[in-house]
């Protein structure tokens, strides 16, 4: 149990937890999508009836979630394929920054 | 598996990763498939939330999101290959939970975690298809 505090076990938990959140996501968002977009109008009601802060908030989730796995991904890749194994907790606290930059990013744009 | 799959699994170095299934050739590929596909989206992704978060200011708006994808043969092929490559990479990682959390293993699952993530990334293709065409 005294590894769950490890930063390696939690960056392991944000991307697993993350991964599964958005694999669900994915297929709504693209059937969602594919019905929204028959032509201008159609699309354009669809951007209205998402144009509220329920939606915007939950907007906001998936940016951090997708930024959080993103960056939580190259930290996996960079220890797989380039080794860099004595930098686990930087890269772990990059991860965190680069998920909490893209998510307070978005909040400033959309709102 | 089978023993001979077993003792192939002890002899293999390397083998035994989270979604690689110790001595299955076809954990293999997806391993594989999984660490092609996150290098793809490492890419796409970035520029996905670049363009989101770009798009957002100011309000979004079906005219400005067309005026950018409409009858472009570039946007529509970065999103063909985004989306093909997040089907796959969204059904292998469930894949990977679903072996590891509830015991789902087995070669027919493989094949239709990969029948799920194509038909994921189909109906993404055709949402990339509608933004084109629109």
């Amino acid at each position: 149990m005294r590894d769950r505090t490890h930063p390696a076990w939690i960056a392991f938990l944000v991307h697993r937890v993350s991964g599964l959140l958005l694999a669900l996501f994915l297929p709504l968002h693209f059937w969602a999508l594919g019905q929204a977009i028959a032509g201008e109008a159609a699309l354009e009601g669809f951007l209205r009836w998402a144009d509220n802060p329920v939606l915007k908030a939950a907007e906001t989730g998936l940016v951090v979630l997708l930024a959080a796995h993103l960056a939580g991904g190259l930290r996996v890749l960079a220890l797989e394929f380039l080794g860099w194994r004595a930098a686990q907790k930087s890269l772990a606290a990059a991860s965190a920054g680069v998920a909490l930059a893209a998510g307070l990013l978005f909040l400033l744009n959309v709102v | 598996m089978t023993a001979s799959d077993r003792r192939r699994a002890q002899a293999e170095p390397g083998a035994g990763g989270v979604n690689r299934m110790p001595g299955r050739a076809s954990g293999q590929v997806m391993w594989v498939v999984q660490r092609l596909t996150a290098m793809i989206l490492a890419v796409a992704v970035t520029v996905h939330l670049v363009t989101i978060i770009l798009a957002v200011r100011g309000g979004l708006s079906a005219a400005e999101i067309i005026g950018r994808t409409g009858g472009n043969a570039a946007w529509l092929g970065f999103y063909a290959v985004f989306a093909l490559a997040a089907g796959l990479h969204g059904a292998i990682g469930l894949r990977g939970i679903a072996a590891e959390w509830l015991g789902w293993r087995g070669r027919g699952l493989d094949a239709l975690w990969l029948a799920l993530g194509l038909l994921t990334a189909g109906f993404g293709i055709r949402a990339a298809l509608g933004l084109y065409a629109a």
